[in-house]
């Protein structure tokens, strides 16, 4: 449960060796631990509050995970957890303790994915800066903060810079630095508040702190009770010798031993950042405004697709942003179906786009960025020399939604259902095909008119369709129909009230063929007398 | 000897029967007029023409069309062609878009819907787009409402109405197979003329058949463009 995902893994055979050439420590280093010991919770509630749907701090709300016999808690509010709630007990006892618990589902891959986010936003304050696990203790975040907290002042305050910018993102942390990463893991959540820990008095400060601090599997630490081990400093006291012999087989998280080794600095645990996703943006700097940004377009792009090549990239979202001289700031975004790096394709996204922008006195700084793109591998898909057939597709529906717009490109595709307006799904123009579902037993119209247009009726007949309607200021005169082909409404997805529909193909004396359909039956008791509609033309 | 020799006939057998069908044998621009601009016979006539396959075929409506006569509805197709819809505010929009179509490879061709006489939609638009759907081997339909035919450049040029439907087999009320007045009045390849034209037995190709009175069709001699 406590396992680091940032450890180092060493085998365990060279403990016993090393034991007779232990050298001194280097503890120079400092390391800042950033518990977030809410941090699931938190942004929970961060998300329902931003959709206007935050709930009284004193109502007792958990998160809970599916576990092997039911749900299980994975994390608790202040008031949940004063009414005796407790993180990995099952929810359904825990929903007998206190019956007025919110429970909600957990979101365990985006707290992951907002960690990481957290990661990159953290490296204003030192750029080795990692992420450690996260679990239903919480979530953590360690950074190697050696040679960078004079900036602040002092590791004081740097600290406090620290739970100032994370309180005002709405987490509570607690943080402590040590000349090692075990022991500000240990300090943050058992030490004092911001606890800071010099070298020298590593060995006195992490002698009280309880075996916990080690992060051990709970089978360890069961183990370490049993034996009477409750401290740190009862561990480091027994003889090394016998401990790794009883431990020699045991991996890092069941390790005692190493585990101390890693606190005290024996055992080196570097703390390994992530490179930075990678940033593209380039610039024209104008050394005087001018009125038409168009011409060094074409430039832009270029060298944004050179930056874009030398690792491998292509773009997914550009944004050109215009600077006027008198400050005012204008962007125009487009995207793209496929990563790109083609400089003539993403010129043509912004063909015709930058008409309407107002010029003033004249741009004087344009800059080219593409905040979204992906690894691009080079394919080859034919055997022939000749072209594939992908990539012109997409991009025309570049074009054509930079354009017009991406809700404007759509491509219809048929599900199961009966209602005509439902059969017809729109997909994303570059989705994929679904399989087809059975077609229509009846004949089905080529135009759908979506809403349907009414008709009125001049002459109605007590069976079928009416004889005479207008429609479209047209009268039309009813020569031969077919139907009704009744279609109920489907209740697992309609209003309640929904009346069903009689659908009829009715054709007029000129040859046209309408579909026509009457809403609800007279006297079904769901409003007034039923009205006819047009919904389709035959072709 | 001499009599043994075989003698060939010495006419030539009989050439291959004209071609039945009036549509163009190359892909080209055609401009396809409603008489009524609500009937479903013209976007019949072109959905009956259109590719059914894999590669989709770009449709694009003005915002008029859309709302007075609706969207093209795929499960009234049989098999359904793998269409990509777009929708724009101005004709002009719909030329841009057909002209961007036709330079795309993976297209199996281009519809647009034009509502009205738009000022856009001149001699040199319609040469523009026949020439791209030519250059790059894609049909391409006009479909034009409630407009009249001026000056284009389309190859063929057609005026498609409803006529009665055939009766249906099993039911005297009912309407049956669909059947329309297809009126080439202007084409490059052919001779203008009348047909009565319907969906095959498949349900997706266009025949012909030779109208009655295709000798007093109005032939409008100044609307050629």
């Amino acid at each position: 449960m406590q396992a680091d995902e940032t450890d180092a893994v060493t085998a365990p055979q060279d403990v016993a060796r090393r034991q007779e050439t232990r050298a001194r420590p280097d503890l120079s280093r400092r390391i800042a631990w950033l518990h977030l010991p809410h941090f699931a919770m938190e942004r929970w509630q961060r998300h329902l509050h931003r959709m206007g749907e935050a709930r009284p701090e004193d109502l007792p709300q958990a998160l809970a995970t599916e576990g092997q016999h039911g749900r299980v808690i994975h994390a608790v509010n202040r008031a949940a957890g004063q009414a005796g709630v407790v993180v990995g007990a099952r929810a359904a006892d825990m929903r007998a303790l206190c019956p007025t618990l919110q429970l909600d589902y957990a979101d365990i891959g985006g707290d992951r994915v907002a960690l990481d986010r957290l990661v990159l936003w953290a490296r204003r304050w030192c750029p080795w800066t990692a992420a450690g696990a996260v679990s239903a203790a919480g979530a953590g975040i360690v950074m190697d903060t050696t040679g960078s907290a004079h900036l602040w002042g002092d590791e004081a305050g740097l600290l406090r810079e620290v739970e100032g910018r994370l309180s005002g993102l709405g987490l509570s942390a607690e943080l402590a630095i040590a000349p090692t990463t075990g022991a500000a893991w240990a300090l943050a959540r058992f030490g004092a508040v911001r606890e800071t820990c010099a070298g020298g008095d590593l060995a006195a400060r992490i002698a009280p702190l309880p075996v916990r601090a080690l992060r051990l599997d709970p089978a360890t630490l069961t183990l370490l009770r049993r034996l009477g081990l409750s401290t740190v400093g009862d561990l480091a006291a027994v003889p090394r010798l016998s401990l790794a012999r009883r431990f020699a087989r045991a991996d890092l998280a069941a390790n005692p031993l190493l585990r101390l080794d890693q606190m005290t600095g024996h055992l080196a645990e570097p703390v390994s950042a992530p490179d930075d996703p990678p940033r593209f943006a380039v610039q024209a700097l104008l050394s005087e405004p001018v009125q038409d940004p168009v011409p060094h377009i074409p430039d832009l792009c270029a060298a944004l697709a050179q930056d874009l090549a030398a690792p491998g990239y292509g773009a997914r979202r550009v944004i050109l942003t215009i600077y006027r001289s008198d400050g005012e700031v204008s962007a125009v975004e487009a995207a793209t179906s496929q990563p790109t790096r083609d400089p003539r394709h993403l010129a043509r996204l912004f063909d015709g786009r930058l008409d309407r922008l107002d010029p003033g006195f004249g741009f004087d700084l344009i800059t080219l960025a593409a905040p979204a793109a992906e690894k691009m591998t080079t394919v080859q898909a034919r055997l022939d020399g000749r072209p594939d057939a992908g990539p012109d597709l997409a991009r025309l529906v570049d074009l054509l939604s930079a354009r017009f717009g991406a809700d404007r490109l759509r491509r219809p595709t048929l599900r199961e259902s009966h209602v005509p307006e439902r059969r017809e799904v729109w997909a994303p123009a570059m989705a994929g095909d679904p399989r087809p579902p059975e077609p229509a037993r009846t004949q089905r119209p080529i135009r759908l008119f979506d809403p349907a247009q009414e008709v009125r009726v001049l002459y109605a007949v007590p069976e079928g369709p009416p004889a005479l309607f207008v429609w479209n200021r047209v009268t039309h005169r009813v020569v031969r129909f077919a139907g009704p082909e009744r279609i109920a409404p489907e209740w697992w997805s309609d209003r309640p009230g929904t009346r069903l529909r009689d659908y009829y193909r009715v054709e007029d004396e000129a040859g046209r063929r309408l579909w026509l359909y009457r809403d609800g039956l007279i006297g079904d008791g769901r409003g007034d007398a039923p009205r006819w509609f047009v919904h389709g033309v035959f072709g | 000897m001499s009599k043994s020799v075989i003698r060939l006939p010495r006419r030539a057998p009989d050439p291959a029967p004209p071609p039945t069908s009036p549509l163009p044998d190359a892909p080209t621009l055609s401009e396809v007029f409603a008489t009524v601009a609500t009937d479903g016979a013209a976007p019949g006539f072109v959905l009956a023409q259109v590719p059914r396959g894999a590669a989709p075929v770009l449709w694009v409506q003005d915002r008029l069309s859309l709302r007075e006569t609706g969207r093209p509805y795929l499960a009234g197709l049989a098999p359904p062609p793998t269409l990509l819809c777009l929708t724009v505010n101005r004709a002009v929009d719909v030329l841009w878009a057909m002209e961007q179509g036709l330079a795309c490879g993976d297209l199996a061709g281009v519809v647009g819907e034009v509502w009205g006489d738009p000022p856009a939609l001149d001699f040199t638009a319609t040469k523009r787009l026949a020439m791209r759907a030519e250059t790059h081997g894609i049909p391409a339909w006009m479909l034009r409402r409630a407009g009249t035919a001026h000056l284009s450049a389309a190859r063929a040029r057609w005026r498609i109405a409803s006529l009665p439907s055939t009766p249906d087999a099993y039911d005297a009320h009912a309407p049956g197979a669909a059947r329309w007045r297809a009126e080439l009045f202007r084409a490059r390849h052919r001779a203008p003329g009348v047909w009565t034209a319907g969906l095959d037995a498949e349900g997706h190709g266009l025949h012909f058949a030779p109208q009655e009175d295709a000798a007093q069709a109005p032939v409008r001699a100044g609307a050629t463009g």
